[in-house]
């Protein structure tokens, strides 16, 4: 996946994520970001952290694009996020990988085609679909249930499959907003367990999350927020308790 | 394109339809139904234009010349005549011939007694025109030829023909723009449908990174595979009705075929299927692109 791309703004070295001064506000209510400043590198993994509504998956909609700063600067592998073209979104999104709660598979297709799905999008074709299908499902670990249904599937599973979904295009950073939000501790920790493998592989991982115990034991870096703004960023960090 | 996108697209095009069977079917009954009424009516309309151009080509004017006209000069007129554009052919009916035909049909034997021909001056071009409507411009032309003394025609016929043709014209515009504006509202309501079912899937599509054309072809397939379904299941009913139309018409009321002349099956047909599945494509593919511009803001 060598990829290049012009880069635009200040991008030091290695830097794959920044934002600067970056507030969100949506039409309703305070602010949900104020005034954020972050930088991520390549290959490093990281916990978001932060109460209900503190502006955790308002982040992550910043990064993927689905939102768009109400004032500020992002940039995101090269892309100015606050200015990218329409159609050059689908180009920049084939680099991400994005895993939300609730999994969101297509019900209607067993767990091979919704992983194959994400490579017809990019219009992979039919050879290579059926060469990397297979191997992703062994990594996740669901090789013996490809022509299953979501539905006959337990939540860890699924989840298993939208990880799939994710990495199967190779993508240079990985989003997970809540990925072990509906799985049970043992789940929680394999789906932890997967993430952490695919960042040893090359890839940027950034995954918002609830869980005091998993945060607390993997000594990666966190970043908390509160109402919208960062309030500590550590490196090997821990899960910091509400007021 | 890819080759495999392309098939992908079909295959999920197809599958929409069949996803939403009720509003597929519901679709294609009706685009079904407006085809088969244009299909009645076009059959309809292509029959009486027949029959109308028939009456058309009937319709005919006189022109006579002034008593003791030289040969020469009936030949210059007949070739001035001939220039006209809006003359279709034109026949020189000699003052015999005049006679001849008058007697036989109306005198008979009565006839025999004449020995001078009585209709001496009733030499004349008959004038037949492309296009009843010039009739009016065609006879001042005609009556300020010298040597012309009169020109004869039959007014009424030539404005009700083109009173009708224009009726035609108009009715049939407006039919057909009234039942392709509701085969595209139907159209462009399924697709709708299909799309808030799909929202779901749709934004799946959007996070991997689908471009606009891999999300909405789908949609349009669907629309166009509808159209075209409901373009192709009135063209066979029509065919048979037809047949079967023309077969009665021509049994039960047999004084009537001198009067009309009706259009061959195949000859109707030949228009109508082409301008049917067009129809049918464009009615899908306009309602679906509409719809997928509005609704799929990807
Ligand atoms: N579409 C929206 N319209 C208006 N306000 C919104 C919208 N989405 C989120 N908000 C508000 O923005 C703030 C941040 O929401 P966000 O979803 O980012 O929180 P969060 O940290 O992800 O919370 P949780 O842990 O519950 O998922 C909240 O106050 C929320 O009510
Ligand atoms: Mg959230």
């Amino acid at each position: 996946m060598a990829v290049k791309k012009k880069r635009k703004g200040p991008v030091v070295e290695n830097e794959i994520i920044t934002l600067t001064n970056v507030s969100k506000a949506y039409s309703t209510g305070a602010p949900a970001l104020k005034d954020v400043n972050l930088h991520i590198s390549r290959g490093e993994f990281v916990f978001i952290v932060g109460d209900s509504g503190s502006g955790k998956s308002t982040l992550i909609k910043l990064l993927l694009r689905e939102l768009t700063v109400s004032s500020g600067y992002i940039n995101v592998m090269g892309y100015d996020l606050s200015r990218i073209k329409h159609r050059k979104i689908p180009k920049f999104r084939r680099n991400l990988g994005i895993v939300f709660q609730d999994f969101r598979l297509l019900k209607d297709r067993n767990v091979y085609e919704n992983v194959a799905f994400a490579q017809r999008i990019i219009q992979k074709s039919n050879k290579e679909i059926k060469k990397n299908v297979p191997s992703i499902l062994a990594i996740v670990g669901l090789a013996g249930k490809y022509k299953a249904k979501p539905r006959q599937l337990s939540g860890g599973e699924q989840q298993r499959v939208a990880l799939a979904r994710a990495l199967v295009n190779q993508p240079t950073i990985l989003l997970a907003d809540e990925p072990t939000g509906n799985l049970d501790p043992k789940n929680s920790w394999e789906i932890m367990k997967l993430l952490e493998q695919i960042n040893e592989n090359g890839t940027t991982v950034i995954v918002v999350t609830h869980n005091r115990e998993i945060v607390n034991a993997m000594q990666k870096r966190v970043i908390t927020l509160r109402r919208g703004v960062i309030i500590s960023d550590e490196e090997k960090g821990g899960y910091i308790d509400e007021d | 394109m890819r080759i495999n996108t392309f098939f992908y697209t079909l295959k999920q095009g197809f599958r929409n339809i069949f996803r939403n069977k009720l509003f597929s079917l519901a679709s294609i009954a009706t685009i079904a139904a407006c085809l088969f009424l244009f299909g009645i009516f076009y059959a309809v309309v292509a029959n009486f234009q027949h029959i109308v151009k028939n009456a058309e080509e009937g319709v005919s004017v006189w022109v006579f010349f002034d008593e003791g006209i030289e040969d020469v000069r009936i030949q210059q007129i007949g070739d001035m005549i001939a220039k006209r554009p809006e003359v279709a052919k034109m026949d020189f009916i000699s003052a015999e011939e005049a006679w001849e035909s008058f007697r036989d049909e109306y005198l008979g034997e009565y006839g025999d007694g004449f020995t001078e021909n009585p209709l001496e001056n009733s030499a004349n071009y008959q004038v037949y025109l492309n296009d009843v409507s010039m009739q009016s411009a065609l006879v001042t032309y005609l009556e300020s030829i010298e040597g012309v003394r009169m020109v004869n025609r039959s007014e009424l016929v030539a404005t009700t023909l083109t009173g009708v043709n224009a009726l035609i014209a108009y009715v049939s515009v407006g039919i057909i723009a009234i039942l392709l504006a509701v085969s595209i509202f139907l159209i462009s309501n399924t697709v709708a449908i299909g799309i808030s079912v799909r929202k779901e899937e749709i934004n799946i599509m959007k996070y991997i990174g689908a471009t606009d054309f891999f999300v909405r072809s789908p949609f349009v397939v669907e629309g166009i595979m509808i159209g075209l379904i409901g373009a192709a299941m009135p063209l066979g009913f029509i065919y048979a009705i037809y047949n079967v139309v023309l077969t009665y018409v021509t049994d039960r009321f047999p004084q009537l075929s001198s009067l009309l002349s009706f259009v061959a099956v195949e000859e109707v047909f030949n228009v109508l299927v082409p301008v049917s599945l067009g129809l049918g494509v464009g009615i899908g593919f306009l309602g679906s692109i509409v719809t997928v511009r509005r609704h799929l803001r990807v």
